[in-house]
């Protein structure tokens, strides 16, 4: 009896470090499940160097970072606020602006198109998508700063200039031209995803819209308010790559960290910041009151990243129930 | 009922004139999301031929103040940096994503796969900042190492999803052949699951270093930059977005026209990248 | 008898794919018309036209089709279709909106914004679908949140609110159990007082229990079209007979 015990113990075992009858299986899975746990120490590991990086500007400044503000790198001070100010009214624009747009886009791909125009064109809005990001702020920089000089400033202040947005000096470079060139990157991200999502949509319900005599529009809407999580995922995942964008921003913002309701005026955000002082930063605490900034960037993009992507997914359960 | 001879009322032409109107803008606005991209190749292209000769590919940049050069080492380095994310980016990719679809449906396989496409929406200036205090801080300097890591954990995410998408594409009838002659799991997945899926896993690695090859942020302080030319992967390395990054913002005219010409040539080499895909796809249909 | 839809001479097409030939139908009114046949044969497709939803799809058709002695492939399709409901295979409630709201959508789709109006309608709906009893009391409950019958009963109570005139029915039982199914059925039988149904099904039985008249179509053709009880009976067509008796299909 023991004897027959010890032999099923020594069994289990086995089993335990010999799972499968095959060792070549094992160490097969293993292995791969090796690199998995790589890829989330990487995520940690991310977390953790940002936070000893920027040990010594959370330890000084705490809470204040992000309410201070006041970045003087002279005085050593260190306060976001206008930094984290520039990053989400820039992003934040650039969505309003962008977000009809992409609905419009999506709308025209999913429910719209001819399959014959609708291949082409959605590889021109992915072939948008892949432009690499300084090659935006070169066209910024010598196309769109100009003619944003030149024509859109000067007719804004004639036009609006009652209003405190459109006021100041037209420089060309400043929170308008951040705004424009986030607007034109995020369009496709937010398109293609909303263009996925509205597809997801079973064609069973356009057709019962359509068989209670619904126009095309019509059936559109109650496809859209199906999508509506989707979309609003796909938004999120647009934000996270506006606060996160850095060449383009940071080549046509102007770089200064100031809160303004004007549009024309320079502004800065995290990630232009970090671009533009990370090499100069010659005393410990201004690289890192840097990586604080990073790892506050860091934060919001996983936490933004996380819930579009949970609002993604959902659309894709949806369906199964109905 | 009134049996209503399909007699339209006001109502019926208010909703077929806002359709009609609705789905004109939906035209208009797929119209409108083309123009940028038309104006950026437009410029790109008409700005970036003037400098575009052969000397680009093969010469150094010349001094200030002189005019003509090119960018071979910038060429050569972005080549190098994209080499040492592939080989970071490309086996953990590959793995992670062999694992997420062979093994991954538990909580540890859900956990990794969200944190993929988490750490896909991480900015790429915060993986430069990592690199740095990883690589740079503890090297002492700036090195095309550091860099080239930062393009790996950004390839990460793009070929760890395309390989296991791919790899579910993949009939399960043929996996089972495969067992059911006896091959153990994981010869299975390696010779005939991997083997089938390789195009699809091809064109996401391709898709990858595109995408790296683009990247310019995590770059600026971690390969940095270099006027002369390097291949040694412990020192800092030129590369074509930090040229164009530099060149534009300087006052010189003779290097903003670089700028243009260099970014002609990187969206040459980026497209270069994408007609392989193109290729790889297309044949893919094919043998299907 | 009064003849509701005159189809004359129809081919219909996917592409160049042509998947209806020369079809010739006189539906008659207040009646169940079930048409039966083995799967592909274009049953479907058929009732498709009839509301020109097989346009929807990308389907071309040739021929004329008139309702009420109008040609329909020459009106405006959301004209039509509020004339000639239509209930699927798969229940394909509105799941983002209420019970309530699933009834009504059809009448908000068509201009009605009184909810002094649209109330009674739902309600009545409900009840002609026999679910009122069912759901009376969770009306602010997502469409999607209720059994694969209930759903279905609910598509046809959303057909009913727009008050059609014609209902087609794809095969409305095929994807629920069978206590569901004799609802339905039940609901067809009470249903047909009211209104001309065409019925598209794959089971014999069914067509055999609610439909006065039967049409069996093979291959895009319409072998044979009459009284139910004939087409059960006394097939005055080889293949219906076959296909009857459960020889082929």
């Amino acid at each position: 009896m023991s004897q027959s015990v010890s032999k099923k113990e020594k069994n289990n075992f086995l089993k335990r470090f010999f799972p499968s009858n095959n060792f070549g299986d094992f160490i097969f899975e293993r292995l791969t499940w090796l690199f998995a746990l790589s890829v989330f120490l990487l995520v940690i590991l991310m977390g953790y160097e940002m936070y000893e990086g920027s040990k010594i500007s959370i330890q000084k400044f705490g809470l204040d970072f992000l309410v201070n503000s006041e970045w003087d790198p002279v005085q050593e001070i260190y306060g976001a606020l206008p930094i984290i100010y520039g990053t989400i009214v820039s992003s934040l624009l650039a969505l309003i602006i962008a977000l009809p747009f992409s609905i419009g886009v999506a709308v025209y791909l999913a429910e719209v198109a001819p399959p014959w125009l609708e291949k082409p064109l959605s590889f021109l809005v992915e072939l948008l998508a892949g432009i690499p990001s300084v090659i935006y702020g070169l066209w910024g920089i010598f196309v769109l700063v100009p003619w944003i000089r030149t024509d859109v400033e000067p007719y804004l202040s004639d036009k609006l200039g009652f209003l405190p947005f459109f006021r100041g000096a037209p420089y060309g470079f400043g929170l308008l031209a951040a705004v424009l060139i986030l607007t034109i990157m995020v369009l496709p991200i937010i398109t293609s995803i909303t263009r996925d999502v509205l597809k997801s949509v079973p064609r069973s319900q356009r057709e019962a819209a359509l068989a209670l005599g619904a126009t095309k529009w019509q059936s559109t809407i109650i496809v859209l308010k199906d999508a509506k999580s989707g979309i609003l995922g796909a938004t999120m995942l647009g934000f996270g790559r506006a606060i996160g964008e850095t060449m383009a921003v940071t080549m046509v913002i102007g770089n200064r960290a100031l809160i303004s309701p004007s549009l024309f005026d320079p502004s800065y955000t995290m990630a232009s910041v970090i671009a533009n002082e990370f090499t100069e930063a010659t005393s410990e605490m201004y690289l890192s009151a840097l990586i604080q900034l990073a790892l506050v960037l860091f934060v919001i993009t996983i936490f933004v990243n996380a819930l579009a992507r949970l609002l993604v997914w959902s659309m894709d359960r949806k369906w199964k129930t109905v | 009922m009134e049996n209503g001879m399909m007699k339209p009322d006001f109502f019926f032409y208010r909703k077929k004139i806002t359709s009609f109107i609705m789905m004109s803008l939906t035209f208009i606005a797929a119209l409108a999301a083309i123009i940028p991209l038309v104006l950026i190749f437009y410029y790109t292209i008409s700005k970036g031929i003037t400098y575009l000769n052969l000397d680009f590919f093969v010469a150094m940049p010349k001094p200030v103040g002189e005019s003509g050069g090119g960018m071979a080492n910038a060429i050569v380095g972005t080549l190098i940096l994209i080499g040492i994310g592939g080989a970071i980016g490309i086996p953990v990719g590959i793995m992670t994503g062999t694992y997420l679809s062979e093994f991954g449906k538990n909580k540890f396989g859900y956990v990794v796969r969200f944190l993929t496409d988490v750490l896909s929406g991480i900015p790429s200036i915060v993986v430069g900042v990592v690199a740095y205090t990883m690589i740079v801080v503890p090297m002492k300097h700036f090195s095309a190492l550091a860099g080239g890591i930062a393009l790996g954990i950004l390839m990460i995410p793009t070929i760890t999803r395309t390989t296991e998408e791919m790899i579910k594409l993949v009939p399960q009838t043929l996996r089972e052949a495969g067992l059911a002659l006896g091959i153990p799991k994981w010869k299975t997945t390696l010779s005939i699951v991997l083997k089938s899926a390789w195009k699809g896993i091809a064109t996401g690695v391709l898709l990858g270093l595109s995408r790296a090859a683009g990247e310019t942020a995590p770059l600026l302080f971690t390969a940095l930059g270099n006027r002369f030319w390097s291949t040694s992967i412990g020192q800092p390395i030129a590369s074509l977005t930090v040229y164009i990054y530099d060149y534009a913002k300087s006052p010189f005219e003779d290097w903003n026209q670089q700028a243009w010409t260099a970014a002609l040539v990187l969206i040459l080499l980026i497209s270069l990248l994408s007609l392989l895909f193109r290729v790889i796809t297309r044949s893919k249909y094919k043998t299907n | 008898m009064e003849i509701k839809i005159s189809v004359k001479n129809l081919d219909a097409f996917y592409g160049k794919n042509k998947v209806l030939h020369n079809i010739s139908i006189d539906i008659p009114k207040n009646k169940v018309l079930a048409i039966i046949g083995p799967s592909g044969c274009g049953k479907s497709t058929f009732i498709r036209c009839l509301n020109r939803m097989h346009e929807v799809v990308g389907g071309t058709i040739k021929g004329e089709i008139l309702l009420d002695g109008e040609d329909l492939t020459k009106t405006d399709p959301v004209l039509l279709r509020k004339r000639v409901g239509m209930v699927f295979q798969k229940p394909n409630p509105f799941p983002s909106m209420s019970i309530f709201d699933n009834v009504a959508t059809g009448l908000r789709l068509n201009g009605v914004r009184n909810k002094k109006q649209i109330t009674p309608i739902v309600e009545k709906c409900l009840k002609q679908s026999a679910l009122w009893d069912e759901v009376k009391d969770q009306l602010n409950k997502s469409g999607a949140n209720i059994s694969g019958g209930q759903q279905q009963r609910l598509c046809i109570a959303r057909t009913l609110a727009v008050d059609p005139e014609v209902i087609l029915m794809d095969e409305p039982a095929s994807a629920l159990d069978p206590i569901s199914t004799t609802k339905i059925e039940d609901l067809i039988f009470q249903l047909k007082k009211d209104y001309t149904i065409v019925i598209v099904t794959h089971n014999m039985q069914q067509a055999a229990r609610v439909s006065d008249y039967t049409a069996f179509f093979y291959m895009g053709k319409l072998i044979e079209l009459d009284e139910t009880n004939k087409i059960f009976t006394s097939p005055s067509n080889k293949q219906t007979e076959d296909y009857v008796r459960g020889r082929f299909g």
